[in-house]
């Protein structure tokens, strides 16, 4: 009997902890199959955050370190500076990597860091159930702004990869999502051309993808979905949005 | 073997260097910054890395990056900088991550002063971050001993696979002495096969973690930490003792101020006072059962502690090991005014003629 | 014999290299010696200090209140330290910098022109080598001849034409107390 799918070599057999209709699942894919792809997964070393991801050390099949909430790019530096010829990647979700960690993740594009982060953007805190993340939208509930985020209260919501692209370190930022499967291909393509990058020793790598919490958001999976695209897109738009070593079009 | 003239902060950095430090990580902080700067210019010739980073809590989870993938490891800082440095420090200690930590005292709370001070005591010992955890504490008091110990700092950190603080203060940091690169022991190290160094058909994945869900495992693992620490307390202890044979009146003190003791323990006996000088070397473990023999023999009336603080912080260990044996007086300045030997006399002095 | 130094002046002025070539000295003659700055704020124009002990036995504390002998570069550094000089103790006053007087009968005191004659000498730069040599010859406790072997290996390659110069305001520094 021929072979049609098999799960990628990059996961471990753990069953993963995620709600029904997250995208954690789908996206620890895509990373997988990329470090397997491009035959990085052997020396890779990964940094997993604080937040819904914090147990990605059991799922991802290669080496990988836990990182203090936020720090994850501080741990990633002191990894590849140390392993530069391996592949190494922060996963990190949006209040790790843009509330706490906003330093840590300024500074290592800055210094264009030659690792590759993804940044999965929900816009809400997930695992301390629901609080309002710097990504939250205005208008959109959270236990901390239960009527709604403001912008007088909180300011408008940041867009990570686009400061980050202002920064001359910062090599390749991409935003995707993975709502259906042209936005997952799109995604992957994305990540392995981020892992690219940065074997080639090019600088800081960056995909920002958007993703659901229909737990926290209080949705079903597929409304979910629709709320993603119906409101994160407009103010997170899609595409790439640095890439130094793209061919003018 | 030739001596050689080196300043405190620039002979720590050496020193790692010659330990086979692979990688440093630090932030500029007076009375510190010459140990960054030396590594800056010296560590990349030596074969390895040297990162400025943005701030202390960068620094040190880049050396538990660094550490936990299998590298010899250091940051630097002084005293507010360390305290920015307790959430990495309590990562390393459970995720058991070795990493050597220096720590160039000045005065606080807050900003505090950029002069010498012994104020970190309780950071260094009691664990400045959460958790129930312990690093080893080295406490040199003058600068060969302090490139001494920052040498053995890092086989003792790999032998536990624990992180290590060698506390000195300002003054040790920014003064000039003569030194020798002597060899220091070595020790016999099991290789790093946790480390996270790359999988490359291991048949299973290395992980350095802290995180624990179940209860249970949790306070199993605190229950694996605590039996290694009680191993660093039977092994590693240390302190030195002079002239406590025979002596009266015991003064206890670490660091820059039991140097400067050496000076008064002259005075006092050429005043005919039968005085000795109890030095912990290492804070934690501290030489709890030493220090309460010391107090049970008879010849010891009393005990004066000296520190650079301002109520006394080593002077909670020193209590708990007297145990009530022996009166302790207190003699301290925090802020950078150091204890002056003059000062020592006095209470000495003092001291002794309480209880007779 | 333990000779506790402080030398003191405006930073820019030569009295930490002072004190590091006492120490260096020092170290070279096998005595026990300690170098201790002040640092902070004053080493950005102020007033700056450091502490020397040349000892014949370890050194116990590396700062002292009482000096055996002051190097006073300027003039709040004579105002500041003087009274805390022990007893018998010798002053050296930048007098070029300092038009006061050591007020105490008990110390001894060398005035000694050090800008003047670093200008003689042909580099206003090198007053601290005068001030050096007027402390050697005042206290006798280290050999000339350390100095000078010092002052060569000091000055090398590029700069070893600087030598001659530095010898020669260590001289001039010597005979002013001769």
């Amino acid at each position: 009997m021929a072979i049609v799918y098999q799960k990628s070599a990059g996961l471990t057999d753990k069953e993963m902890h995620y709600c029904p209709g997250c995208n954690h699942g789908i996206i620890h894919k895509l990373v997988a199959e990329s470090l397997v792809e491009l035959g990085l997964l052997d020396g890779a070393i990964g940094v997993c955050p604080v937040g819904c991801s914090v147990f990605a050390y059991n799922y991802f099949n290669c080496d990988m370190q836990e990182a203090a909430h936020g720090r994850a790019p501080a741990v990633a530096t002191g990894i590849k500076r140390t392993h530069p010829t391996q592949a190494v990647f922060t996963y990190q979700g949006d209040g790790d990597l843009a509330s706490i960690g906003a330093a840590e993740i300024v500074h290592a594009a800055m210094r264009g860091e030659k690792f590759t982060t993804i940044f999965i953007n929900n816009a809400i805190y997930g695992m301390t159930g629901g609080q309002m993340a710097p990504t939250t939208l205005i208008g959109q509930r959270a236990t901390t702004c239960q009527s709604g985020r403001t912008v007088e209260q909180a300011g408008m919501p940041i867009r990570v990869a686009e400061m980050l692209s202002t920064l001359d370190g910062c090599v390749y930022a991409e935003r995707v999502c993975v709502t259906d499967i042209a936005n997952i291909n799109k995604a992957k393509r994305a990540i392995k051309k981020a892992f690219e990058k940065q074997m080639n020793r090019e600088g800081f790598t960056f995909v920002e993808i958007l993703s659901t919490c229909p737990t926290n958001w209080g949705m079903t999976p597929l409304k979910a979905v629709d709320w993603l695209k119906e409101n994160m897109i407009p103010y997170y738009p899609l595409g790439v949005i640095k890439d130094t070593g793209a061919e003018v079009k | 073997m030739e001596k050689e003239l080196w300043k405190g902060n620039e002979a720590i950095a050496e020193a790692a260097i010659r330990a086979g430090c692979d990688c440093f990580f630090g932030y500029p902080i007076t009375p510190q910054s010459e140990v960054p700067e030396y590594m800056s210019a010296h560590l990349p010739k030596a074969g390895g890395v040297f990162v400025q980073s943005e701030s202390e809590v960068a620094a040190i989870n880049m050396v538990y990056g660094a550490a936990g993938s299998g590298k010899r490891a250091m940051t630097s800082s002084s005293s507010p900088g360390v305290s920015l440095k307790q959430e990495g420090i309590t990562y390393l200690a459970g995720a058991e991550v070795p990493a050597v930590i220096i720590n160039c005292m000045r005065g606080g709370p807050g900003l505090g002063t950029i002069q010498p001070s012994q104020g970190d005591y309780f950071q260094a010992t009691r664990g400045g971050g959460n958790g129930d955890y312990r690093t080893l504490v080295l406490a040199p008091s003058n600068v060969q001993e302090t490139v001494d110990f920052v040498q053995e700092a890092f086989d003792i950190a790999d032998q536990y696979r624990n992180p290590v603080m060698v506390v000195c203060d300002g003054l040790i940091g920014q003064m000039m002495e003569p030194i020798e690169w002597h060899p220091v022991p070595k020790r016999k190290l099991p290789p790093k096969d946790w480390a996270t160094s790359g999988k490359y058909g291991r048949d299973h994945t290395n992980v350095i973690n802290s995180l624990y869900m179940a209860p249970e495992d949790c306070d199993q693992h605190n229950v694996h930490l605590d039996e290694k620490y009680a191993e660093i307390a039977k092994n590693e202890t240390r302190w030195e003792e002079v002239d406590c044979d025979g002596a009266e009146i015991i003064i206890t003190a670490y660091g820059t101020p039991a140097r400067i003791a050496l000076t008064a323990l002259e005075t006092l006996r050429s005043a005919g006072l039968k005085v000795g000088l109890f030095r912990p070397i290492t804070l934690w473990p501290f030489p709890e059962k030493a220090l309460h023999d010391l107090a049970g023999n008879p010849h010891v009336k009393a005990f004066l502690d000296v520190e650079m603080s301002s109520s006394g912080q080593m002077l909670d260990d020193v209590r708990l090991s007297v145990e009530g044996q022996k009166p302790i007086s207190y003699l301290g300045h925090a802020g950078g005014v150091m204890p002056t030997v003059e000062e020592m006399v006095q209470s000495a002095k003092k001291a002794l003629k309480e209880v007779k | 014999m333990k000779k506790e130094i402080i030398i003191s002046g405006f930073g820019g002025q030569g009295g930490l290299a002072i004190g590091k070539n006492l120490a260096e000295a020092g170290m070279a003659e096998g005595l026990n010696v300690t170098w201790a700055p002040s640092y902070g704020p004053e080493m950005r124009g102020g007033t700056a200090n450091c502490s020397v002990v040349l000892s014949d036995k370890p050194v116990g504390s590396p700062v002292f209140a009482h000096p055996t002998e002051l190097i006073a570069m300027n003039a709040p550094s004579l105002e500041k330290f003087e009274a805390g000089v022990q007893s018998g103790g010798i002053v050296f006053v930048n007098s070029d910098v300092v038009t006061d007087r050591v007020s105490r009968p008990d110390l001894t005191a060398y005035y000694i022109p050090c800008s003047k004659i670093a200008e003689e000498v042909g580099n206003p730069k090198v007053g601290n080598m005068v001030m050096l040599g007027a402390y050697v010859a005042a206290t006798e406790i280290l050999k000339p001849e350390t100095i000078e072997v010092m002052i060569r290996e000091m000055f090398t390659g590029a700069k070893a034409k600087l030598v001659p110069l530095n010898i020669e305001a260590f001289r001039r520094g010597m005979a002013c107390v001769e």
